[in-house]
């Protein structure tokens, strides 16, 4: 098997893993709606990536890019509402920073593009309760991770779900500016942001897919060789596909 | 929560093939997806107005389709603006060689998705011209939000934009004439109960028996204030209150209202509050030109009203009084 058969087959699994979460939480992620929100992003992320599914299934052969953008095209055209285009369209845009492969400076770009596309569509800043909160965090931990400390990918994607973790438990205390939760005003203080929380649900599918597919593969990429005390556990480099799919999730 | 449904996912579907065996004189389906179309549409030479956005609203938005109002509605999954493709496709059913209006509700996904429709309308040759309505006094307009929701006053813009553009007006005529409308229009809501969404099963917000929400949107989204059990009278005089507060309207002002009832309020009700509104209306020298009372922009079975007042000026009135033939809203020749 290739590197990218392989990266392409960890990446289907992700979508999948991704897939099963989001179902699994449906009810969750209503819950977290219905008390600021409109009671929907649940069903719509459900209904999104399990036409996911359907649709990576049918591609042949395609390239990590191709399916990556697959997955945003068909967000964009089965979730509606904000979220459609929050995640879909970023992640349709931010696939061209993607190649036939990927590697932890591609993973860094396309999660960096994935950002600042969620910003260009729904003009949200770190602090106003959305997706933004989880995201960013989780985008400029990977970055300095793999850019200034070296990390080995895997590392680097594990320290960026634990940022993203903490940036979802900083919107329950302030104050929403954007989305429907903005209206509330200051009722909307003290609840959980549900699109942090479920950017949070995909990066975790993702970390654990990962994790699933280096258990006992193949050699060290050139980053964590550079670093083997910082990164005991890693230990192949499709991690770096799984990485920038975090991101894209 | 009992529910005269099938499967939840099948809800919007349903309903549209529903409306479709109900008024097959006045709308049709396009193929495969969830809009309605006027059956006669597009019209030749005539502004194509286009309006959508979630559904669960009915019979906003496909039971104002027709002669007079509008040519298409995109129907979203319930409270779930309706994706870019198929409002892409809903705005070129609808062009008749003049361009096309969006008629859009201030609501982040909808504004993103009728955008992006819109850019792929012009690339397909289309012009497209659009109007975001945001009457929901309730809403603080400011940094901290995203602004005002757009919710029963939409009614309004439908109308006017319908009327100017069924007399031959230009897509920019069309679109002044709905932003002059959306500048004059202030909407307020409040619920006495929470709606409850076929997927969840039970009411979005709790609500107890001695409380009501003030504030309300169209989505079950929670209000912004929450307080005691008011009296019909009482309810009346503080939404009426605060949309006047809003508009700032001078005695001798000349308006059109609407109170809309969220889907579960009896019609008896519904007139009880607009007889109080009519009182506050008329002690301040405001004269009611047309009063509209009933269910145009509900929120599944939700109990509660909105209140709305829009300031007229002569050529919003002739544009109200236009002849107008939908499932939802007739005025006769």
């Amino acid at each position: 098997m290739t590197d990218e058969d392989a990266q392409r087959e960890a990446l289907l699994d992700a979508i999948e893993s991704v897939a099963a979460r989001l179902a699994a939480e449906k009810s969750h992620l209503t819950e977290l709606d219905s008390a600021i929100g409109d009671a929907d992003h649940g069903a719509n992320m459900d209904r999104g990536f399990e036409a996911v599914v359907e649709a990576v299934e049918e591609l042949d052969e395609a390239s990590v890019a191709e399916i990556t953008k697959t997955v945003g095209v068909t967000l964009v055209s089965t979730v509606g509402g904000a979220s459609g285009p929050l995640y879909g369209g970023s992640i349709m845009s931010a696939s061209t920073e993607l190649g036939p492969g990927i590697t932890a400076e591609t993973a860094v770009a396309f999660a960096e593009a994935y950002l600042e596309k969620v910003q260009d569509r729904g003009g949200a800043q770190v602090g106003a309760k959305t997706m933004v909160d989880a995201l960013t965090p989780a985008v400029h931990t990977l970055k300095k991770s793999i850019e200034q400390d070296d990390l080995a990918p895997l590392e680097a994607l594990a320290k960026a779900v634990d940022a993203a973790e903490r940036g979802v438990r900083f919107t329950t205390p302030i104050r929403a500016k954007k989305g429907r939760a903005s209206y509330l005003g200051w009722r909307s203080v003290g609840h959980r942001d549900p699109g942090a929380t479920s950017t949070l649900f995909i990066l975790e599918e993702l970390l654990e897919t990962a994790e699933d597919h280096l258990d006992g593969g193949a050699e060290r990429d050139a980053t964590a060789t550079t670093t083997p005390d910082k990164t005991p556990e890693a230990d192949g480099d499709g991690v770096d596909g799984e990485g920038t799919d975090a991101e894209g999730g | 929560m009992k529910k005269l449904i099938n499967e939840p996912e099948d809800v919007v579907d349903e309903m549209l093939d529903g409306m479709v065996a109900a008024h097959p004189q006045q709308v049709r389906r396009l193929d495969g997806i969830e809009v309605l179309v006027r059956v006669d549409g597009p019209v030749e030479n005539k502004v194509g107005i286009v309006s959508g956005g979630g559904s669960s609203h009915e019979p906003t938005h496909a039971g104002y389709l027709g002669p007079g109002m509008l040519d298409g509605a995109a129907a979203g999954e319930m409270f779930t603006s309706p994706t870019a493709d198929q409002l892409g496709e809903t705005i070129e059913a609808c062009d008749g060689g003049e361009g096309v209006l969006c008629v859009v509700k201030n609501y982040e996904g909808d504004v993103m998705n009728f955008d992006t429709a819109a850019e792929m309308a012009d690339m397909e040759g289309v012009e497209v011209a659009q109007v975001v309505v945001n009457d929901d006094v309730a809403v603080e307009d400011s940094l901290y939000t995203s602004g005002r929701r757009g919710v029963c006053g939409t009614i309004f813009v439908h109308k006017v934009a319908g009327a100017k553009a069924a007399q031959a007006g230009s897509l920019s005529e069309v679109a002044a004439v709905a932003e002059k409308a959306i500048d004059r229009v202030g909407t307020m809501g409040m619920a006495l109960t929470s709606c409850v969404t076929p997927e969840k099963g039970e009411p979005t917000f709790e609500l107890g028996e001695d409380e009501i929400e003030l504030g309300i949107g169209i989505h079950g989204e929670p209000g912004t204030e929450r307080t005691g059990v008011m009296t019909a009278d009482e309810v009346a005089d503080h939404l009426t209150e605060a949309v006047l507060a809003d508009l700032e309207l001078d005695a001798g002002a000349e308006v059109a209202t609407i109170v809309n009832g969220m889907g579960g309020t009896p019609l008896s009700e519904l007139y009880i509050v607009n007889r109080r509104v009519q009182e506050v209306l008329g002690e301040r020298d405001i004269e009611t030109w047309d009063g509209w009372v009933g269910d145009y922009m509900t929120s599944l079975d939700m109990c509660g009203c909105s209140i709305t007042v829009m300031e007229l000026d002569a050529e919003l009135k002739e544009l109200l009084a236009f002849p107008v033939d939908t499932p939802a809203l007739t005025v006769a020749e």
